[in-house]
């Protein structure tokens, strides 16, 4: 397991964290969308060598719903929405960069505390996975909370996601069942987020989740 | 698979969706609706004499039969109320033929998925069991397409898929646990087996994992401070949605937590999780029982007061024991059915008013006795006052907590108090005083509202004493 493999995992794994950063500051939506591209691409690559390395033909499925899936199939359909919407040259803004950017740093070091403590009985790989894979699912969180824009969200809730098939794929010999319902469920979530932008867009001209804070909740 | 009594909970609800889907003419497919619904119990009822060997899918135990009974039962009572609901949705035309199919469908796919997640002997089929249930309730709060249940749905798809993805990575960590002592592959996901070697799994791993999973399910119970999606979604949804929300689904995302919890019971190295449970618990019903207060809308008021219950049954099962497991058993399964009764009058409250605003309505008991004091026996029960059940369990959850901890007894108390007064501050206005809003006649089927609290009722008086060695048997299985 140690040696090339290993580094090569370990690199395509980081990577893919990188990549979350890169996403976190994107101030134009249809540069996001090519950024979470590559994101789900990279995470193809590192799901297809952790079926190499665990001789795990099943994965090569996780790698393929990945790949024609999330990095072709949905960026191609959200940069659509968006041109159609006329929102994909709309610059926003929530919280500064370098805020996010310390946030984001403080959440990896915190991730790779937790996990490398609690995992130390297990796999080097196994281990180093599992701590790229909880940043990655915290970087999802922060651009979801970050973001204002349905899109956003969106793109931040699929980027956490990836952080999820990439912890599945690193735990060795987990069942099959749970890459395809997790595929399945991305594919679901879509088609809702999907009817949802569109009847947000029907009913209110916007996609900006801020028109729509004007209903606080509690009728007056 | 055989067909036994365990997949036919699955596959009625399962086919009744597809044909009803399928099926024009909504008056039949509600009345379908109800039949499939009853059939599910039924059939769901015959589990507790003839019990399936598990499987490495599916199975039952006294545990998740307590669940699958009341969530089968509280679903065919609610399909009834959700016929004569939805005869009133189209004649105003809120809702269109073509959006009613599609409900029926989803209202069935509700039910598989809770059944799902309920019989599930592997914890990647319960996550997927819980996604499905969400997804279909999104659909179903949105389905008025108004601003409010728009942005409702909006806020309850991003909170409980941010909950769920948190609630996969958990049970990823928990496979990681298993896997040294269990080996590779399905058996380090079923928890018949997980239980069995769970004293040898790492004890720091488990920790972790099961703090996301108490943020992610705990999420769908609705625990303060990550509730902010449930108010809303009750509000905006169609009423009997937020009956089945509230009396069914908090439940089953609760039973997940309590498997998870049994867990780490198994293992004695890793970490008591009562102690978290019982806080998030208690901070739940405190909060909730103060926003009582300031309530406008009729729907949300009963929605915080889910959040305070759901608060009382964590906090009870977080004690832990069994006299408190007992008791947390006890509430929750009163808590259904006494919410969903209330949700059932106020459904057509709502409906006759024309509003849900609490200021827009008043002096029920004289306009429509029926329903006026249905809603007043309802609110009587949910505050717990005696002779009704969740006084009972209530009491049972504060002695059995007082004995082991007074001061967090007291903070309970207080809660539970304060959560009363407000109540019964709303209940004055909307059921006694001068009458406000249209008085127009209800066309309403109280069958399924009586029956619930009647049951109630006799709950508080005199338990049978085979319901009792059940419950009790459950508890000590809970640790």
């Amino acid at each position: 397991m140690r040696g090339l493999s290993f580094d090569i995992a370990h690199m395509l794994a980081g990577s893919l964290v990188l990549i979350s950063f890169l996403q976190l500051y994107q101030d134009r939506l249809s540069a996001l969308l090519n950024v979470f591209a590559i994101h789900a691409f990279m995470l193809t690559l590192s799901v297809a060598w952790q079926a190499y390395v665990q001789a795990a033909p099943h994965l090569y499925v996780t790698a393929a719903i990945a790949l024609v899936f999330k990095a072709i199939v949905i960026p191609v359909a959200l940069h659509r929405i968006i041109v159609r919407l006329g929102i994909h040259r709309e610059i926003e803004k929530v919280v500064g960069v370098g805020t996010a950017m310390l946030i984001g740093m403080g959440l990896v070091a915190l991730s790779m505390v937790v996990m490398l403590r609690v995992t130390a009985g297990a796999d080097p790989l196994a281990r180093e996975d599992l701590a790229f894979a909880l940043s990655v699912v915290l970087l999802g969180l922060l651009m979801m909370v970050t973001r204002r824009n349905a899109v956003g969200q969106v793109v931040g809730f699929m980027s956490l996601e990836n952080g999820l098939v990439l912890a599945a794929t690193g735990a060795k010999g987990m069942p099959l069942v749970v890459e395809i319902s997790v595929a399945f469920s991305i594919l679901i979530a879509f088609i809702v987020i999907g009817i949802f932008l569109f009847r947000i867009r029907e009913r209110f001209d916007t996609v900006d989740l801020q028109a729509l804070d004007r209903f606080r909740g509690e009728r007056r | 698979m055989s067909l036994d009594a365990v997949t036919a909970i699955l596959l009625i609800p399962a086919f009744a969706a597809a044909l009803m889907a399928a099926l024009p003419g909504y008056r039949a497919t509600a009345r379908f609706n109800v039949l499939a619904a009853l059939a599910t119990f039924l059939v769901a009822l015959s589990l507790l004499f003839v019990r399936p060997q598990p499987g490495p899918y599916l199975h039952v135990d006294d545990l998740n039969n307590v669940f699958i009974v009341l969530t089968t039962f509280v679903g065919f009572t609610t399909s009834v109320f959700s016929a004569s609901y939805i005869d009133h949705e189209l004649e105003i035309g809120r809702l269109t033929p073509t959006f009613l199919r599609f409900y029926h469908a989803m209202y069935q796919i509700l039910m598989f998925a809770m059944n799902l997640a309920l019989v599930a002997n592997n914890i990647g089929v319960m996550w997927v069991a819980i996604e499905l249930a969400t997804l279909t309730t999104v659909l179903m709060v949105g389905i008025y397409r108004t601003h409010e249940a728009l942005e409702a749905a909006w806020k309850y798809f991003i909170l409980g898929s941010v909950g769920i993805a948190l609630a996969l990575f958990g049970t990823i960590l928990i496979y990681m646990a298993a896997r040294p002592s269990v080996g590779e592959g399905l058996d380090a996901m079923v928890w018949t087996t997980l239980i069995e070697h769970a004293a040898a799994f790492d004890p720091a791993l488990l920790n972790v994992a099961f703090v996301f999973l108490l943020l992610g399910y705990g999420t769908k119970v609705g625990l303060a401070p990550l509730h902010a999606w449930l108010p809303d979604a009750h509000a905006e949804g169609p009423t009997p949605i937020s009956a089945v929300l509230s009396g069914l689904l908090l439940n089953v995302a609760l039973y997940a937590l309590l498997r998870f919890k049994m867990l780490l019971a198994a293992n004695p190295q890793a970490l008591a999780p009562g102690p978290l449970m019982v806080t998030m618990g208690l901070i739940s019903a405190l909060f909730a029982a103060f926003m009582l207060y300031r309530r406008r809308d009729i729907k949300r008021m009963f929605a915080y007061s889910s959040i305070e219950h759901m608060g009382i049954i964590t906090f009870a099962f977080g004690m832990g024991g069994p006299l408190a497991n007992f008791a947390g058993l006890l509430h929750m399964t009163m808590h259904s059915l006494t919410k969903s009764a209330i949700f059932f009058a106020v459904g057509h409250i709502a409906q006759v008013k024309g509003t849900q605003r609490i200021a827009d309505m008043g002096g029920l008991t004289e306009t429509h006795p029926v329903l006026g004091w249905g809603l007043v026996l309802g609110v009587v029960a949910i505050a717990g006052l005696p002779p009704l059940g969740i006084f009972m369990s209530e009491f049972l959850v504060v002695t059995s907590t007082f004995t082991r901890a007074p001061w967090l007894a007291i903070l309970l108390v207080l809660a539970i108090l304060i959560g009363l007064a407000g109540l019964f501050l709303r209940l004055n206005t909307i059921a006694f005083g001068e009458p406000r809003g249209p008085t127009a006649e209800a066309k309403a089927s109280y069958v399924p509202m009586f029956a619930h609290l009647a049951l109630v009722f006799v709950a508080g008086i005199y338990m049978p004493p085979a319901l009792v060695t059940w419950f009790q048997n459950v508890a000590k299985l809970l640790g």
